[in-house]
């Protein structure tokens, strides 16, 4: 960390103006949001039934999405870092799509595979009668589908970082390849995996495009934070801020236990 | 030590990839809602840059009468926005630059004029009325406004925010009849787009919207509509950067050239 922090010190100073543009940029937004919201009447308007039940949705889709995301990102950014498979960096040009795909376009995307009609969906629908648009599953599906490739991504950059000689030194102490997996390496990789965790679950909780796309909204099913505050600025903008600050505070408590995490482990 | 570097690496360019994404969607769905016509730059004898603000349902017709302006004053760029009339709405009192705006519904106009954005007074262009969309072939087997309250269909309608959504109520209180939608979606566009896709088995929209679609959407009247027809409103943004070309095109609008384009897309005079 050495290093860095003389890298910082050694910027020209140039540099500060823009930097400062930048914080401003960032943060003014923010502070707008904060300084517009109907303080006297937030009470009324974050209690009522609506953003409650979207609030609940929301929560419950986003962590669903991340256990999802877990389930099958952790297996794939194994394969991704360590695995002896051909054509390695074109599947993780693939799977890494979603991540910079517009998500509305993600949307129809999941719509033509996993819609009613779609290529696989219409088998879904024609055998088990399985029809995933407009259901709670689909607003997961939508979620873990742009937040998925945030999740890989971390957990095979610290793959490839962690010491491979300390699990080839505790195989060669007689460690079982489960133990070695259990006991060296997921401790090794465990703060990206903390970070790409975190970061896969305020990518779902943020979700918008795929999800308005895939699976419409309907209070209670389908209708997340980021949508009821889409459709509440049409109705009463005010609303919407208030509505907006709670995703602020909840994104802000996520960061914060992210940072927590890095200066944790880092000094 | 040396293992956290990665991360925070990766962590910084992440977030750069994030707001790539976040940025990239906006773009998308600018370049859907607005479609610049014309060459773009205000050349003189023209009556330059128009930006018309009007309801998803006005797409097709309103895009038919600036192409026609264009034509009829070369150096004149018509720019059209196309969304729910109360986003749009939302828009104008947020400041949002446009010389008219064109709602489908009273109530959302009433907003802008209310706000003290609006020119002088509104003027009911056309109306419009609802249909039943089914995808081509009905395969539901929907017949009338009943079938709304059947669980076992997949339902879109418009959220009732919007206008389309509004004159569902109105027209389901008429039938009295509870409807079961499995999604309310942002604007008649979007709700049209779950027909055409196949993804639900029926919907509320504009009979124009039901014309616009083409082959993939069929139309089911219903004795119903007449209860909710939306008056179409039109008007003068007053912050209007180019009021001469505001005028110009509100002028076509309300001229018989107008009306003709109007109804043959399907809507009704006023």
């Amino acid at each position: 960390m050495t290093t860095r922090r003389q890298r910082v010190g050694g910027l020209p100073g140039v540099l500060v103006p823009f930097a400062v543009l930048a914080v401003l940029f960032l943060v003014l937004p923010v502070v707008g949001l904060v300084v517009r919201a109907p303080w006297r009447t937030i009470g009324t308007e974050l209690t009522q039934p609506e953003s409650l039940e979207a609030l609940r949705l929301s929560l419950v889709c986003a962590t669903l999405a991340t256990l999802l995301c877990l389930v099958l990102g952790v297996p794939l950014a194994w394969v991704l870092a360590r695995g002896d498979v051909p054509g390695r960096s074109l599947l993780r040009a693939l799977v890494t799509v979603p991540l910079v795909l517009p998500p509305v376009v993600g949307g129809i995307a999941l719509f033509t595979a996993l819609g009613r009609r779609g290529i696989v969906g219409r088998w879904l629908d024609e055998w088990f009668g399985i029809s995933l648009p407009f259901t709670t599953a689909a607003v997961v599906v939508a979620e873990a589908f742009v937040a998925l490739p945030f999740l890989v991504i971390a957990v095979e950059g610290s793959l490839r970082a962690a010491d491979q000689r300390l699990e080839e030194a505790a195989a060669t102490l007689g460690a079982g390849r489960w133990y070695v997996l259990r006991r060296v390496t997921l401790p090794l990789v465990a703060p990206g995996l903390a970070a790409g965790t975190v970061l896969c679950w305020a990518r779902a909780l943020g979700e918008f495009g795929a999800t308005i796309t895939f699976a419409g909204t309907f209070p209670g099913t389908t209708r997340t934070m980021p949508v009821e505050v889409y459709l509440a600025l049409q109705r009463d903008p005010s609303a919407a801020i208030a509505l907006s600050l709670v995703l602020l505070v909840v994104s802000l408590v996520v960061l914060a236990g992210l940072r927590e995490r890095w200066l944790g482990t880092s000094r | 030590m040396r293992t956290r570097t990665p991360v925070v690496a990766f962590l910084v360019s992440l977030h750069a990839l994030t707001a790539l994404t976040a940025l990239t969607a906006c773009g998308s769905g600018d370049d859907g809602a607005e479609q610049p016509r014309g060459t773009g730059s205000d050349q003189a004898g023209g009556l330059g840059s128009i930006t018309v603000l009007a309801a998803s349902s006005l797409t097709e017709a309103f895009g038919e009468l600036g192409d026609r302006l264009e034509a009829a004053h070369p150096g004149t760029t018509v720019r059209f926005s196309f969304a729910a009339s109360s986003e749009l709405a939302t828009q104008i009192r947020s400041g949002a630059p446009a010389d008219v705006y064109a709602s489908a519904s009273p109530s959302t106009m009433d907003q802008v004029v209310q706000a003290g954005d609006a020119d002088g007074g509104p003027t009911v262009f056309v109306r419009n009325r609802l249909e039943i969309a089914v995808p081509a072939g009905n395969p539901a087997g929907v017949e009338g406004l009943a079938d709304f309250a059947d669980e076992g269909l997949t339902i879109a309608l418009c959220a009732p925010e919007v206008p389309c959504g509004a004159a569902a109520e109105t027209a389901f209180a008429a039938a009295a009849v509870t409807p079961l939608p499995d999604t309310l979606e942002p604007d008649v566009k979007a709700t049209l787009a779950k027909v055409s896709l196949g993804e639900v088995d029926a919907a509320l929209v504009y009979r124009t919207d039901v014309i616009a679609a083409g082959d993939d959407v069929e139309g089911i009247e219903f004795p119903e509509s007449s209860a909710a027809v939306n008056d179409y409103p039109i008007v003068r943004v007053a912050e209007s950067p180019n009021a001469e070309g505001a005028q110009a095109f509100v002028d076509l609008v309300l001229s018989d050239e107008g009306r003709s384009v109007l109804e043959a897309a399907g809507f009704e005079p006023p």
